[in-house]
């Protein structure tokens, strides 16, 4: 009998001779905490290292990303971030990444060449299941697991039963990986995958970009899996040498690997999609949602679900010399520096601002309500991030809806949610 | 252990619905309990209090959502000891573990109610609801997880590895 990727990776980071529902403590190549949970996570790690001298597992692996409430939004989230600046200061840690260097973790990673195929990654953030795109085995897990993780550099799984996505035939006009994975959540719902591998296969993801294959294991937890994950290939490895990251391992599933389930999906008939709320799971056709002429008061573009480049890129063609829609405030977030810099030497943050939008800088601000772009009671957002429950992006009496920047930027400038073909 | 249930039938009850991300500025639990499931229940405090609930009973897909550590931290705080619904986001399910919350899958929630007395024996995989006099068979954790629980914790699990 064969074995998944998953297993492949999860069976050379552990005991060896293991496979699908088998408990594991695993060697872990690096861990991943924020401004929210890694305070916890120190804690944790103090209280086990109490009285002895024994500090990270190692320096090199673990990655500190202040990235929600920052540029600190606050006095109490000023004193989270102190946190994490004088622990990495104390343990040397190589990858804390201060202000002006920080971005959006999941955005930020990859493009530093942090994360690699074959490895097992853990972060203290439930989209870090977004490196599985490359090939790795990442996956979100609590503050505890973390300290734990920095003591030991072990975490224990149990190892999860994959269900095998085949996407085929060819995407339509602005269809993007957002739209597959909201079109895929919408159909086996938000426990359609509960502790299972997604492992994404076919001919529309061999020929999908990064960021799109990024945005779609991002949300692999909107389903309730453990990990997205996409074999490398050619794509991959230009990825991967564009950010300077030459050691790495490829895992493929075995042919004869034992799937739980396999589930195909006809690109053909899969138009640009919008997750009504309050879950991710309420997908609707945007040739449905177009006619119901549902109005926004703002409409965010950004998140580690979709603020790379090239979904600027998408938003920039949209909005070149039009003009954003006067009831609707547009907030632009590129998800790291490098990405800010590209774009505006590209020219697309002029485009940006010419069409009565403002772009921040990284952060995850308003994804999770925390802040930069808060809803009153009953205002509606169109959203480019991850997650559409009560209260999400402000009062609990406000609503969020999810989609592509595509539908983000065209529905920022009519007003209501609508998608560039409809323009 | 045994305590008194309160329920929330509804499925899919997130880690956001347990403790709002506005609160997360602070890692207090004390503070964080307070705030326990107010955006699901404002009177969440107050009900289990006159209840006298040391359980949640809940409908599937319990805790889904972000990975906050905060959410379990603020339900074992405010004086909840398990939690028992017909399945648990994969995170949650894990966190709960890491802080020695006692978590337990069980399909037949309907055969719960609010003040029902629960009695659970972990070893031996027994839950038995005093109230309508029902002994139902619970699924028994592998020794390894049992171990974590048992320490009260991953971090007393992890110290006693290190020492």
């Amino acid at each position: 009998m064969g074995f998944t990727i998953t297993e492949k990776i999860l069976r050379d980071h552990s005991s060896g001779d293991v496979s699908a529902g088998d408990f594991v403590l695993a060697n872990i190549d690096k861990c991943l905490a924020n401004d929210i949970t890694a305070p916890i996570a120190i804690e944790v790690f103090e209280s086990i290292v109490e009285g002895t001298d024994k500090s990270v597992y190692n320096k090199n692996r673990v990655i500190l990303t202040p990235d929600h409430f920052t540029p600190n939004k606050d006095v109490a989230s000023a004193e989270q971030c102190k946190i994490l600046r004088d622990f990495a200061h104390k343990n040397q840690i190589i990858n804390y990444f201060e202000i002006g260097r920080v971005g959006i973790e999941h955005c930020l990673i990859p493009e530093q060449g942090l994360v690699s195929p074959g490895e097992v990654f853990i972060g203290a953030d439930s989209h870090t299941c977004t490196y599985g795109a490359l090939g790795a085995f990442s996956t979100g897990v609590g503050s505890t697991d973390l300290g734990v993780a920095m003591a030991l550099g072990q975490c224990w799984f149990k190892i999860p039963e994959s269900i095998k996505f085949v996407y085929y035939g060819k995407l339509k006009d602005w269809v993007s990986g957002k739209d597959l994975i909201l079109y895929t959540i919408g159909q086996i719902g938000v426990d359609g995958a509960t502790y299972k591998a997604m492992e994404f296969t076919g001919e529309v993801i061999e020929t999908l970009s990064m960021p799109n294959r990024f945005t779609m294991c991002n949300m692999a937890i909107e389903a309730g899996g453990k990990n997205g994950i996409i074999i490398p290939d050619k794509i991959t490895e230009i990825y991967l040498k564009n950010v300077g990251n030459k050691k790495y391992k490829i895992y493929e599933s075995d042919k004869d690997a034992e799937y739980f389930k396999i589930i195909e999906f006809d690109c053909n008939i899969i138009e640009p999609q919008v997750a009504f709320p309050h879950l991710p799971e309420n997908s609707k056709p945007i040739s449905e949602v177009d006619g119901m002429k549902v109005e926004i008061d703002q409409a965010v573009i950004g998140s580690c679900t979709n603020g790379r480049l090239e979904d600027l890129k998408i938003a920039a063609k949209i909005l070149k010399n039009q003009t954003i829609h006067s009831n609707v405030r547009c907030i632009v977030i590129p998800g790291t520096q490098q990405i800010y810099l590209e774009a505006l030497k590209e020219g697309l943050i002029e485009i940006f601002l010419n069409a009565g939008a403002i772009v921040s800088t990284p952060t995850c601000g308003p994804c999770l309500g925390g802040f930069m772009g808060i809803l009153a009671a009953g205002e509606r957002a169109v959203s480019t991030t991850n997650r559409n429950f009560v209260g999400r992006m402000g009062h609990i009496e406000s609503e969020v809806y999810l989609s592509s920047p595509a539908v983000a930027a065209a529905s920022a400038i009519k007003g209501y949610i609508t998608a560039p073909n409809y323009l | 252990m045994k305590g008194n249930v309160i329920k929330y039938d509804e499925k899919n009850i997130n880690t956001d619905l347990i403790i709002p991300a506005r609160y997360l500025i602070k890692s207090d639990p004390d503070y964080l309990a307070e705030h326990c499931m107010e955006d699901l229940d404002k009177d969440f405090i107050l009900r289990k209090d006159q209840i006298g609930a040391s359980i949640i009973v809940a409908g599937p897909n319990f805790g889904c959502g972000s990975s906050r550590e905060q959410a379990p931290i603020a339900l074992k705080a405010s004086g909840i000891k398990c939690i028992i619904a017909p399945s648990f986001a994969r995170i949650f399910f894990r966190n709960c573990i890491n802080i020695g919350l006692p978590i337990i899958e069980f399909k037949d929630i309907d055969e719960i109610h609010t003040s029902d007395e629960i009695e659970i024996d972990f070893t031996e995989g027994i839950l038995n609801n005093c109230s309508t006099k029902q002994k139902y068979k619970i699924l028994r954790m592998p020794p390894f997880i049992q171990e974590i629980i048992q320490s009260n914790g991953l971090v007393n699990f992890a110290r006693n590895r290190i020492l």
